[in-house]
């Protein structure tokens, strides 16, 4: 069972960096500034769902660090820590309470992890304007939240009846 | 596993207005805020360091504390990024800003460019 867990682990976390660097290849900064689809965040809502919280939490930190890493600066990292701690957490406690099916837990997954990088280069950066740009990132986290969740929801149906 | 279970469908739809009302309320207040600008303030890892006038065109070479550099243009009457060292060029791809309150901002460089007011309208802010 735990090498199970292992292997399992290792292969979501392969996942999610392939989902970032494919995401990096496509930017779609040219149309909104500084907007990205959140690939990644199809294989974090399926460990979410699928194997478990901490599993998730792993996942998601791991593949915040090694991305950052690999692809762009350390200072890129605390941005990217931000929003994911803060996505993931808002992603937990909605689907808690079991009132949100996975395109609504997706869709907060996706602004709140917008709100978390905001909120990190106000305070980095000391300058409050910068929050002026979160109706453009909440317009566009519920975009790319709703594509998402279907998305994840699909992966997740798909492997209804196979227990990980 | 029912993922498309009515009510939640329902509460999905209702998360999803909600957020866009409130992105809107939030748009609309800034809007209503805004007025038209004096200055283009260049803040630097949280440190002003330097303020140019809208109403003068220049063309501004900004150095940042990791080496590397963004391109301040100011143009009749608008602030706006054209050129940066970073390698995702968010702050060049940000429109140009002539109001209070709008922002173009290079994360990778921590330099931001922000309008500000007359110099009362300034202190009317603080207090």
């Amino acid at each position: 069972m735990k090498t199970k867990k292992v292997a399992m682990l290792g292969l979501t976390i392969a996942l999610a960096m392939i989902m970032s660097y494919i995401e990096a290849l496509v930017p779609l900064s040219f149309a909104v500034p500084g907007i990205k689809m959140g690939l990644a965040n199809i294989v974090i809502i399926f460990v979410l769902y699928k194997i478990g919280t901490k599993e998730a939490i792993l996942v998601s930190l791991i593949r915040v660090i090694l991305v950052s890493l690999l692809f762009s600066n350390v200072m890129a990292m605390a941005y990217s820590i931000a929003g994911a701690v803060l996505s993931l957490s808002v992603m937990w406690l909605l689907k808690k309470t079991d009132k949100f099916s996975v395109i609504g837990v997706s869709i907060a997954g996706g602004i709140m992890h917008n709100v978390g990088q905001i909120i990190m280069a106000v305070i980095l950066l000391g300058t409050e304007q910068i929050a002026l740009y979160l109706p453009v990132l909440i317009i566009t986290g519920t975009a790319t939240g709703v594509v998402i969740g279907i998305v994840s929801g699909l992966v997740i149906n798909r492997f209804k009846n196979i227990r990980l | 596993m029912d993922m498309f279970k009515d009510k939640k469908t329902r509460n999905d739809i209702i998360l999803g207005i909600a957020v866009i009302i409130l992105a809107a309320g939030i748009w609309l207040v800034s809007e209503l805020l805004k007025k038209d600008g004096e200055f283009a303030v260049v803040t630097v890892n949280g440190t002003e360091t330097a303020k140019y006038s809208l109403s003068e065109d220049a063309e501004i070479r900004l150095e940042s504390e990791n080496g590397g550099y963004n391109i301040l243009v100011i143009k009749n009457g608008k602030a706006d990024i054209i050129e940066a060292s970073c390698p995702d060029h968010v702050c060049v791809d940000q429109r140009a800003i002539s109001k209070t309150g709008e922002a173009i901002t290079c994360l990778p460089n921590k330099t931001v460019i922000t309008i500000d007011g007359e110099e009362e309208a300034e202190i009317d802010f603080v207090s």
